[in-house]
This record gives C-alpha cells, structure tokens and sequence, in this order.
C-alpha cells in the first residue's frame, strides 16, 4: 500500500506498547478467576475462556511466538500453546493477563466493545465452519484469524479515542466502510495496525496477511483469508454484534467459487447459526445476566 | 564422562533413617566431560555437598544447567561454596519464564533476597554469569555440546542432553509425559492428541540413544491418577520412554520425599517384574546419592 496506510515507526512503537497493558474482555477476566480459583481447573475450559477473548489470546500467541521459543514454526492455537507450554504457565499467563483489569464497557470513543466482541466471535465460528467446507484451510486457524480480524479496531477505540470517534461518526454520516474513514482521519486503517501488531509478536505470516487483506478482495489469497473475508461479510449481513461498519462488500468471483455462489447462497448453505450466535452472545455480554 | 548423583529426592530434602540408602538431598547431578570440565545439572540441596569436595581444586568453573525453578532445584545454589571465593566462575543456564517475564538471573535474585539469605549477591566473590537459553539451541561448554529439550511441568522446564566424545546422558529434570485434556468425544480431542503426539516425538528424538536416561519417576502408575496434572512422571512412563528412545541404561530419579528405602526397591521391582516378559528394554536403575558411573 502507498500514500495513507503507512504506519510510522512512532505510532506503531506507541500502539504495541499501549496494547502491553490492554485489559481483556469482562466476561473472561470474570471466568479465569472463578475456574483458577480451584486448583483442579479442567484445561479444556480454561482453553475455551481464553480461545474467545482477542486480547488474551494476542497476549499468549505473542509469548509463544517470541524468540525466547525459538519455534520451528509459529503457533496460532491455544491448544497448541497448552501443549508447548504446559498448561500451567497459559493458566498463570492468563491469571496475569486478567489481573491487569477489564476493558472498560464505555469507552471516550463511543465504540461498543460488547458488539465488537459478538462480531468478532460470530465471524471466527463461521470463518471455522466455512474452512471445514474447503479442506485447504485449517478451522481453528480461521478461527483465530477470524476472532483478531478487527484487533485494530479496538486498539484504536482504547488508544486513540478522539480520533475514532470520529471515524465512527464520519463512516456512519457518509455511510463510507469504516476503514476508508480510519484512512483519511487517522492516515492508516485498522487492517495495516493489526497486522502491524502481527507482525511484531512474529505471528505467522499468513494470519498478519489474513488481517492485513480482510478488506482487499484478493483472488489469489487462499482459503484461510476467503474463509475470514466471507464469514466477516456474513457476521454484517446478519447483524451479528457490531464491528462498526456496516458496509457489506461484494464477494469477488474466486471467492464465490470456492464457496459455489453469493453470499446468500453461503448463508444458506451453512443452515442454522444459532448455536454460534448465542455462545458468542452469553460470552460477549458483560455484568450479573452474562 | 563421568556421572554423580548429589541428590536424587523429589520436593523436599528428606534427611532420616528411613532414606539413608538412597538419600535426603534434593536433585543435583554432576557430570564430568573427559577434559574435566564440569556440568552440575540442578542446584538442589546436594550441590552443598559436591561444592565442598571443589575447594581442593581451586579456580573452579562451575556450568549449572537448571531444568527448572522450583525449590527442589535451585535451592542449594545459595549455599554453593566456590560462589564466596575470588576466582571462581559460576556460569548458570536456563530457561526464560514466559510468567514473571524474567530470565534465569531471577533464580539468584529471589533467593538472595535479604530477609531469606544474609549474604546479597553483590558480596558473592566469584564471577557470576547466566545464560538464558532456547528451546533446541546447544551450548557449548568445552567439550561437552549441551542440548535443552522443552518438556512438560507446572513451568517451564527443559531436559537437558550432554553430547561428549559419542558418549551421551539426558537428564529430564522434572517431566509428565503429556495427556490429552479432552475427552474423546470433544470436538477438539484429535487435534490435541495430534499436538501431543507431536511433542512426544520430538521428546524422544531428543534423547535418541543416549547411553544414560536420569528421568522423574516419582509415582507408581497407582498413584498417579490422583496426581495428574502435577508434572510428573511414573517408573511406567520413564521406562516406555527409555525404551522408545533407545537408552541403554535408565536412572529413575526424583523419588518421593516420603517413600522410604524399602518401600521405593519395593515399588521399582514390582514394575521391574511386571514387565520382564516385554525385554528389550534398557537396564534400569533407582538413582542413588553418592553414585558415580563412567560411560
């Protein structure tokens, strides 16, 4: 990319630091401590906590990956981190990662965290279910893709809440997507920044360039990006949570294709989704009624 | 190379006459490469004794490999004698702790903590140096090529293996072989139990041949259901392991603070009887303190 969507070294030192500290979500914070308070925690369930918060997971894929680890290849699972790790350092990982707070319900930029996170969800089971549909893609990867797509956007929300608010405000008064207006307020969108952050916790590459690419139509790019970019399309067209924009894009040929037709054919291709939408809702949901 | 067991006890030293045989002190091990470098592998609370018998040969370069931060390991490094005498190098090796985000100067720093110990680190005369190591990256200590091998415990804990003139030991420190957390019918079971076998692989591909296996068995296969999770191995697993990986001779190591002499041949000969029909598997021996091979 040229022009705008270039991140300055500055910007991306001052966003990667600021995310160190980043509270994770209400509804795990409140889950780790309850299931870590028994010392017979079951990993399975600790596992499934974590899986569904973005910013746990970040925090623990970033350990893993780093070059303390030396890893002959990179790791995107929790699971798979459990295996390496041992189940007791992502236990104590995450205790630590909860223990800096939770992210706040209001925010000064006025973006609803609790319909970020059931978008974000709702687009990581269905960008599971689809690459389960193509063979070529592994689920839980697609997954992981899925839940971190918009990462950008809530770091932007957290650290630059002026800014966002009016990208919220602009993209909705001019009904332009989201990220075009992240480019003309802040100069680059939230796709360059969570790839950005990818990147520097050495993620593997093809979930930086699956962020990095979830709004560019790229034919060539495989069934783990067509996964993500579709499910994304279809967490919008269904309204499931809120990502804060609202355009939904046309899928390209290939990605049609891949899928055999248009996005309401997937849709209903895929059947029921309630199971999907009402975990990601219990879970997103903050407060005495989650 | 030579091999010395220090201290064979799992947790906590575990002096008395019930253990007198086999030994109270907690796991160190030393190895001298056929150049006489030396390898002290752990700092539990044998390394007091073996550090007394270095003051005849003074300088002493001493290479500690720690195979993981619990007490059991490190606690006898405070009171390693050479540390106090000008001269003396202490090199430490070990893991980096993804939780406190510290690497192995944090092992010395928490002990030495005034209220816990009356000398601080800083008053220690020796020359002290530490190396944070990676998971598959060898070091080189003259020479001997050491080896670390991520394996499965409560932190962070490396098995180490030392190459010398094709002779070869692997030293687990504390290990669990690792187990499924899923039941089999979740979802997510097969893509656990490909993980782990994975890992398994690449534990046994680590210790490959090796002359000598020190490995923790602390639990009889009885006890261990009701300590799954704890991060520790059976005499069961180690042996499956040793024999998987082709070890000719097998030290089980790390034994249970309260099992006394008896009851430990006891519980090792059962296992051993059990499976005589299976053979070809590697000799198998209760490591004991005070013991020295050459291989």
């Amino acid at each position: 990319m040229s022009g705008v969507n270039q991140i300055s070294p500055e910007l991306a030192k001052k966003l990667t630091q600021a995310v160190e500290k980043m509270p994770a979500f209400p509804k795990s914070v409140q889950k780790i401590l309850e299931l870590t308070r028994n010392l017979d925690c079951e990993p399975k369930h600790l596992v499934q906590v974590i899986e569904k918060d973005p910013v746990i997971t970040v925090k623990i894929l970033r350990v893993l990956n780093s070059a303390y680890y030396n890893l002959p290849s990179k790791i995107t699972s929790v699971n798979h981190s459990v295996a390496f790790l041992g189940f007791n350092t992502i236990k104590n990982l995450a205790l630590g990662i909860a223990s800096v707070g939770i992210l706040p319900k209001q925010n000064d930029a006025g973006f609803d965290i609790q319909q970020y996170l059931l978008h974000s969800l709702t687009t990581a089971g269905i960008a599971k279910l689809l690459a389960g549909k193509l063979g070529d893609a592994d689920p839980m990867d697609c997954y992981i893709a899925g839940l971190l797509h918009d990462f950008g956007k809530v770091v932007f929300a957290q650290f630059m809440p002026g800014e966002f608010s009016q990208v919220l405000q602009e993209s909705s008064s001019e009904n332009i997507p989201l990220h075009e207006a992240e480019s003309r307020i802040i100069g680059i969108d939230h796709s360059v920044v969570g790839a950005m952050l990818a990147e520097k916790w050495q993620f593997p590459k093809a979930l930086a360039d699956c962020i990095r690419n979830h709004h560019a139509p790229d034919d060539g790019a495989g069934g783990m990006w067509a996964s993500v970019y579709t499910a994304n399309q279809i967490s919008k067209k269904m309204a499931f949570g809120d990502g804060g924009d609202h355009c939904i894009e046309v899928l390209p040929p290939a990605v049609r294709n891949c899928f055999g037709g248009d996005l309401d054919t997937i849709i209903a291709s895929l059947g029921d989704l309630s199971n999907i939408v009402e975990e990601a809702r219990l879970f997103s949901q903050a407060g005495a009624d989650a | 190379m030579k091999i010395k067991f220090w201290g064979v006890r799992g947790s906590i030293p575990s002096p008395g006459p019930n253990t007198a045989r086999y030994g109270g002190n907690t796991t160190c091990i030393e190895i001298r490469t056929d150049d006489d470098e030396l390898i002290i592998l752990d700092a539990g609370t044998g390394i007091f004794a073996l550090s007394q018998t270095l003051l005849r040969a003074m300088p002493v370069t001493a290479n500690v490999f720690i195979t993981h931060t619990h007490w059991d390991h490190i606690q006898g490094l405070p009171f390693f004698i050479p540390i106090f005498i000008p001269g003396n190098t202490l090199r430490l090796h070990g893991a980096f702790d993804p939780v406190s985000g510290r690497g192995i100067e944090h092992i010395m720093e928490v002990q030495l903590q005034y209220s816990y110990f009356p000398v601080r680190e800083a008053e220690m005369k020796a020359r002290i140096e530490y190396e944070t190591l990676m998971p598959e990256q060898s070091v080189q200590v003259g020479s001997a090529t050491i080896t670390p091998t991520l394996l499965n415990h409560p932190v962070i804990n490396f098995g180490y293996r030392i190459d010398c003139n094709g002779k070869s030991v692997f030293f687990t420190g504390d290990h669990e072989p690792h187990y499924n957390i899923y039941a089999p019918e979740d979802e997510a079971y097969t893509e656990y139990q490909a993980l782990i076998e994975d890992k398994e692989k690449s534990i046994v591909a680590a210790m490959r041949g090796v002359d000598v296996l020190i490995a923790d068995a602390s639990y009889t296969s009885a006890e261990y259901p009701s300590r799954k999770g704890w991060g520790h191995g059976t005499f069961d697993s180690c042996l499956d392991m040793a024999k998987k990986a082709g070890a000719r001779i097998l030290y089980c190591t790390h034994h249970e603070p309260i099992r006394s002499d008896e009851a430990l041949e006891r519980e090792f000969a059962k296992v051993l009887e059990a499976r005589l029909e299976e053979g070809g598997g590697p000799e198998c021996r209760l490591a004991r303190e005070g013991e020295e091979i050459e291989i």
